[in-house]
Order: structure tokens, then C-alpha cells, then sequence
């Protein structure tokens, strides 16, 4: 298989051509412009089409459209331009459109800047736009979770007939590393039997979203609920690093995720029994990763880059059974592994034991 | 008895639930006769809007999406793309289109989309009660602008036709009216032109249609029909906008 | 065992270029690596910087707080980043265009006077690649021989510029070994 140096937005394209997906709809914004650009440049040879809308909402409802149809289909964008397709993002909810959603998360609020942030944690995992929704949402840290994720974020769609939202940051958007362009993996067949394309030979079928009396909606969001109930239930997706024996736990997802094991191996050399659970998918949030956790460790800390946001659902997974602190960075900057090791150290009154 | 009239088989047999007066059910009924004239009805997606003319997803036999406001042919371009040998159309108001869509509009234009757009301009927003639209016209009494609509602080009326048919993109783009007999055999022209030129894949085509709103106008029907002949067709540039030499030869 | 790489300059200098060599001289080894630009406002002009980590294991975190290496191609970026070696660790400074005072004795520093050694050879902007030689050997996992390897396939659609650019690196080795 092949192995290439490719920039994290682009890797994405890559993934997404491969995915069989069919139709990128989309509007250029820093930092995740290149993936548009890399499509343009890639995908009409591959068959697919490129099209750079007049704007967020037109790009977002121009895949409302294409998925209507059954194709698979996807867009990407950055903060301030993924505020904007949140309209077209409940509504595809509703319709239970399969599409894929990328977010080079930037930082916020307003215009705010082009580095790396964690700012659009609540907007990606509790709905983002308005209605109660939820919208599947993975979170790469390396170049090979772009891609693998992106594959698999296809097929999850499919399955759920969800959108599934890939929340990546300007530096995994940005910075090149090697990646394996492996070969997809077979998907199995999913039931189309609801699309519109025609109704050549059966009833016509309409795709909207409209609850004409209180019953019928509350009908409508009892079905839904039950849906993100089961996707609950069977899609958490994490990675544990050096918990099994762990007194302290830090929780962290995306860059901090892979900054944060560098913590980890540190503290392990100067004997500080440290570990790592790594969210992958953020909603669901794997709260199941923190069963065999709550009753023994001593303390955690959520790495993150905003003022705190994953931090409730943590709070939440262990019961507020421990103390669960907050070591954050803003807008735009990145911790050092270091910094983090510092702030365990402090925070549980380790720096002395710790030294051997 | 020999029958002389029945329901197009572009409609379903849903009974229309418009205000009486409303001119919404003879443009359906025009589109649902082009629809069955062209075999093309198991063909077509047809784009529904929010508003009044987001019913027309129930009475059209032809498969429908739903779209968010403003939205249908961002909703209906999606499609297009996805399935270009299929016919798209979307069934817009004038709120839809005009207002908190328009850039759908100009740019699906501009791109020459080979969609269909059909625009109901009864230059009020319905569905919500009878609110001033940017189609409204000057001195239009409606519950945002109860003492008349003063064009120096809330603008114009926007002759949406007009300004889509300077795009190139733009082949085929007609303004008609319901308002008689005459004027509804030159609507159905209009419209069968616009979908053939989707048929022919030249580009995007835009039937504008000048209806009432009984209701929000405070008018009886027949008086509707008077005031939309007497004020509305002065302000809006009407016939045939732009057809190009390809849309000629069709 | 690692390498991490600071490299920092004018817009225009071949600052990002630098950086992708070295990036992909560890490609051709099998070795994991990252290869981090500065972007955003940045590279609208004036400094633009990138950062290079290479290594035989796998790359946990990709936030360097201090170099084994840098390269400054300008007296701005030696301001910057002269700081963020790692004691021991080695500066290239283009003595060019940057002349110090009260350097640090805490690392090696290597003035090279590299935009007057590229115009002697005829093209001023790869005093990028002069002073890429004259890092080359303080390098742990990347050699002359896997640059040299890199440079064939990164101007494959400029030939003309490999034979020059792998000059201008011997350049470099030269004046170090010197």
C-alpha cells in the first residue's frame, strides 16, 4: 500500500474520492481550503463533481439535495463557515440525510483567528443549529485518522442515514505527515429504498421535514430520539493509552489527544502513574470508557483547546465521582507536553513524589 | 357524457387547501398539464419552498424535497448535479425567491443550472399572515407596513425577472400572469418553454407568475384579479425576458 | 532518536521548501515525520516559519517548545527563534543577513554567509540550500545521500535546479567541514 506525504485537508479530499463519494459542494475558507482545492484539482477525473457554491448556506443545501438523490456527498469548511450551514445541518438531521461534514476548526468567537482550536466542541456534539438533533462527530489526530475516519465517516452516514461531522483543527488541516493510503474497506450494501430520483415505477415519495400538528411532531422526535439513542449505545469509539494502571487520567481528543500521550510517557519515566483516554467519536461521547475508571482513579484532566466544553461530558461519564480539572490553551496556541505534565503535577501535589 | 376536462396526472388527488381566490391551484394545475404533456412526470424532482407554496410537495404526483427557506434551488442544484438526466424544478413564492433566497437565485443563474424555477409573485409573504415582501409595492398596506410601504425606508419592489435575465447563464426567463383566460393559456406557453429548455439542457430558466392573495390583500377574489391587473403589471416588466437564439430554435 | 528542525525566514526565501527537503529525505527513509508551516496571516509576507520532526519511532506530540535545530535565513528570525534551541542543539545562521552580538555559548553556532555564497553561484535564492548543508551533518536520521535522493524527485519538474541546488548544498557541507 502506499505510503505519501500529503497536508492533513488534503488527505481528507483523498479519502473522500475514495470513499466513493460523488459530489463536493463547498466555499473557500482558511484553514480548510485545500480541501476544495484538492478536489477541483482530483476529483472531476475520478468522475466526481466539484462545485464552489455562492456561499456556506448554498454549499450545505446544494448536499441536502445530492444525498435527497442518494449519492454520497460532502462538504467542508471552517468555523464561522460551518456557523452558517448549521440551518441546512438540522435539516438534513431531520430528513436523515447521510453526508459528511468537515470542520478545520479555527479559532472563535466572530472572525477570531486561523490556529488550531477545540472551540466547536458544544456546536459539533449537542446539535449545533436549532431543534433537538445530534450529529455523529469524529475526531482525527494523525494524518492516518483523517484518513481512515473519513472512510469510515461515509459509512456511518449510510448506516444511520445521519450526517457525520469530521472535526479536524487548522494544524491536522495544515501540517504534512505520512499516510497510507489504504483501500477501502468493502462497505456493505445500504437501504436506498427512501430516495428521490424519480418515480418510475413506484409511488412518489416526498423528503421534508414539516410537522403539520404538535402530534405528529412529537411523534417525529420520539422516532429520532430512539435513533441517537441506538447509535449511543453501539457507535463510542475511543482509545485508552497507559490507563489500565492509572491513578491520573488526562481526556483529550484531536491534536491535544496526540500531544497529550507525549505527557503520558514522560510522567511514566519520572514514575507518575498517568494515563489517557482519547475520545474518537465526540458524540456519542464513549462514556463507556469511563466505567472501569470512576471508582479507582484519583483525579483527571480534560486537555483542551477552549474554556472548558468537553469537560461536562467527562464530569457527567464519572459522576462527578473524582476531581476533574481543566487545563486549556486558546485561540489558536497549542500546550506543550510539558506544560500539561507541569499542570498534573501541580494540580495533585505530585511535582515531589514524582521526582525520583 | 363525453369529458371535457380532468385532473392532469401531474396532480395527485389531494384537494387543494388554498384560500378561496387563491391563484396557487390554476399554476399548479398549468405545471402539473406541462409535466403530463412532456411525459415527464416519473421524471422530475420538483423542489418545495416554505410558505404557501410549500404544499405543492403533496400535490404534485412527482417526487418532492422539502427545502429550508429561501433554499430551493440551492436544495434543487444538489440534485441536479447528483442526477442530471432528471428533471428539477422548484415551486417558489416570491418571499422564497426574492428575499431570504435571492442569491440562489442570481448565482444559479449565473451558472446557467439546468433547473427550472417557477416563482409565485402575490408581492406579500401568505403563509405567515400578510407581511410586506421586497415585491411589495409602494404605498402596499400589509401588517409590517400598516400605514403603506414607504419604498425610502424599506426599499423598492425587486422585479426578480428582470434582474435574472441580464445573467448569461440565465436562456429562458418569462413574466406572466393568472389573471385571465388569455393571460393563463400565455402562462402554460411560458412554463412548457421552461422546462424544454431543461429537456434540451441549455440552461436555467425562470417563469415568473403574478398571483393574488385574497386574504392578505383584504379583496374579494374578482377584486384581486382587478388590482393585480391595475397596480402589479404597471411595476413588473412582463412577456417574455430573454430567450436566447438556442431556446428560439427549440 | 529525533530530529527536530526550526526553519525561519523572509516570505520568498524557501523557507517551506527547506523544510519539505528535509521532510521528504525522511520519507525516502521510512522514518516517521511532520512537517509543520506557519500559516494564516503569516504567509501574506514578511516572516514565515516551518518546523520539521523527524524520527525512527512514532511522533506522539507535534508542538516543538524547544529545536535540536534551526535555521535562520534573516536577523528577524534569528531574534525569534535563536531562543528556542535547545542547549547543545545547533543554530545555521545566514551570516548574510543577519549580523549578532552576544550570541549564546550554550549552543553551536554556525554563521554562514550564505546569499553571498549562492550569488557566486549565480542564483541568490538557494542560499536555503547553502545553509541546509550546513546542517546536514549535525542531522541525526537524514544524510547528504538521502537529500540528494529527495532533490531528484522534487525537481523533476525543474531539472535544471537539482544539479544547482545540490551544489549550493556541498556548499554548505563544505564550509562546516571546513
Amino acid at each position: 500500500m502506499e505510503r505519501v506525504l500529503m497536508k492533513g485537508n488534503e488527505i481528507i479530499g483523498e479519502a473522500a474520492i475514495r470513499s466513493g463519494c460523488k459530489l463536493f459542494f463547498g466555499y473557500p475558507i482558511t484553514p480548510s481550503t485545500e480541501v476544495i482545492e484538492y478536489l477541483s484539482a482530483n476529483f472531476p477525473r475520478a468522475g466526481g463533481t466539484v462545485l464552489q457554491a455562492e456561499d456556506e448556506i448554498g454549499a450545505i443545501n446544494m448536499c441536502y439535495g445530492a444525498s435527497c438523490t442518494g449519492a454520497r456527498v460532502m462538504t467542508a469548511s471552517s468555523s464561522p463557515g460551518i456557523s452558517l450551514k448549521q440551518e441546512g445541518i438540522s435539516y438534513s438531521a431531520a430528513v436523515e440525510l447521510p453526508m459528511v461534514i468537515v470542520n478545520v476548526n479555527r479559532c472563535g468567537p466572530g472572525l477570531g483567528g486561523l490556529g488550531p482550536a477545540q472551540s466547536d466542541y458544544f456546536q459539533s456534539t449537542k446539535g449545533g443549529g436549532h431543534g433537538d438533533y445530534r450529529v455523529i462527530t469524529l475526531a482525527p489526530s494523525t494524518a492516518q485518522e483523517l484518513y481512515d475516519f473519513t472512510m469510515q465517516a461515509f459509512d456511518l452516514a449510510d448506516k444511520h442515514r445521519n450526517p457525520v461531522l469530521i472535526l479536524s483543527d487548522g494544524f491536522l488541516g495544515q501540517t504534512m505527515e505520512p499516510v497510507v493510503l489504504k483501500e477501502r474497506p468493502k462497505a456493505p450494501e445500504y437501504d436506498k429504498s427512501w430516495i428521490v430520483n424519480g418515480s418510475k415505477g413506484r409511488e412518489k415519495r416526498i423528503l421534508a421535514s414539516y410537522s403539520l400538528t404538535n402530534e405528529i411532531g412529537e411523534k417525529n422526535n420520539l422516532y429520532w430520539e430512539k435513533k441517537y439513542n441506538g447509535i449511543q449505545e453501539t457507535e463510542q469509539q475511543w482509545e485508552e493509552f497507559y490507563a489500565e494502571d492509572a491513578e491520573y487520567l488526562l481526556v483529550s481528543y484531536g491534536t491535544t489527544g496526540r500531544i497529550c500521550k507525549s505527557t503520558v510517557l514522560n510522567a511514566r519515566k519520572k514514575g507518575i502513574k498517568l494515563g489517557l483516554i482519547r475520545p474518537i467519536t465526540l458524540w456519542p461521547f464513549p462514556d463507556k470508557a469511563f466505567i472501569p475508571y470512576k471508582d479507582k482513579v484519583k483525579g483527571m484532566v480534560t486537555v483542551e483547546l477552549n474554556t472548558g466544553q468537553m469537560i461536562e461530558d467527562v464530569k457527567l461519564a464519572v459522576e462527578c465521582k473524582m476531581p476533574v480539572h481543566l487545563y486549556r490553551r486558546q485561540g489558536g496556541m497549542l500546550p506543550t507536553e510539558n506544560e500539561i505534565l507541569n499542570y498534573v503535577e501541580d494540580k495533585f501535589g505530585l511535582s515531589k513524589e514524582g521526582e525520583a | 357524457m363525453e369529458k371535457v376536462f380532468a385532473r392532469s396526472k401531474g396532480l395527485t388527488d389531494v384537494p387543494f387547501s388554498f384560500c378561496p381566490g387563491c391563484t396557487h391551484g390554476i399554476i399548479m394545475r398549468l405545471i402539473a398539464e406541462v409535466l403530463e404533456e412532456l411525459d415527464i412526470i416519473e421524471d422530475t424532482i420538483g423542489i418545495s419552498p416554505v410558505g404557501c407554496a410549500g404544499f405543492s410537495q403533496d400535490f404534485f404526483s412527482c417526487d418532492f424535497i422539502g427545502a429550508a427557506h429561501g433554499r430551493a434551488q440551492a436544495v434543487g442544484i444538489g440534485a441536479k448535479r447528483a442526477l442530471p438526466d432528471k428533471i428539477v424544478f422548484t415551486y417558489q413564492g416570491d418571499g422564497d425567491i426574492a428575499a431570504i433566497g435571492t442569491q440562489h437565485a442570481i448565482h444559479a443563474a449565473a451558472r446557467g443550472e439546468k433547473i427550472t424555477s417557477i416563482m409565485v409573485n402575490n408581492a406579500i409573504f401568505g403563509m405567515t399572515g400578510g407581511q410586506m415582501a421586497p415585491t411589495s409595492l409602494e404605498g402596499m398596506k400589509t401588517v409590517t407596513s400598516p400605514y403603506g410601504k414607504d419604498v425610502s425606508t424599506t426599499g423598492y419592489p425587486i422585479d426578480m425577472p428582470t434582474l435574472v435575465a441580464n445573467l448569461p447563464g440565465a436562456v429562458y426567463v418569462a413574466s406572466v400572469s393568472v389573471d385571465s383566460p388569455k393571460n393563463i393559456a400565455q402562462a402554460k406557453k411560458a412554463i412548457k418553454k421552461a422546462f424544454k429548455v431543461q429537456q434540451a439542457g441549455l440552461g436555467f430558466s425562470l417563469v415568473s407568475l403574478l398571483s393574488t392573495c385574497p386574504t392578505n390583500w383584504n379583496m374579494s377574489p374578482s377584486d384581486s384579479l382587478k388590482w393585480l391587473r391595475e397596480n402589479m403589471m404597471p411595476v413588473y416588466k412582463m412577456g417574455e425576458l430573454k430567450v436566447t437564439e438556442e431556446v428560439e430554435s427549440l | 532518536m529525533m530530529d527536530k528542525v526550526i526553519i525561519a525566514g523572509f516570505g520568498g526565501q524557501g523557507v517551506m521548501f527547506l523544510g519539505k527537503v528535509l521532510a521528504y529525505a525522511g520519507m525516502g527513509s521510512d522514518l516517521d515525520l511532520l512537517w509543520i508551516p506557519s500559516y494564516g496571516p503569516e504567509m501574506r509576507g514578511g516572516t514565515a516559519n516551518c518546523s520539521v520532526i523527524l524520527s525512527d519511532e512514532e511522533i506522539n506530540s507535534p508542538v516543538i517548545d524547544y529545536s535540536d535545530a534551526a535555521i535562520v535565513l534573516n536577523k528577524p528570525a534569528y531574534d525569534k527563534f535563536a531562543p528556542r534551541v535547545k542547549p547543545g542543539g545547533v543554530l545555521i545562521v545566514n551570516s548574510s543577513l543577519a549580523k549578532l552580538e552576544d550570541v549564546r555559548d550554550d549552543i553551536t553556532i554556525v554563521q554562514i554567509p550564505a546569499t553571498e555564497m549562492a550569488n557566486e553561484l549565480g542564483n541568490t535564492s538557494i542560499a536555503n540550500m547553502v545553509c541546509l548543508g550546513a546542517l546536514l551533518p549535525s542531522l541525526n536520521l537524514v544524510d547528504y545521500e538521502k537529500v540528494e535522493k529527495t532533490m531528484d524527485k522534487l525537481t523533476k519538474k525543474r531539472p535544471q535546479l537539482l544539479e544547482v541546488n545540490l551544489t549550493a548544498i556541498n556548499k554548505g557541507i563544505s564550509f562546516v567541514n571546513e
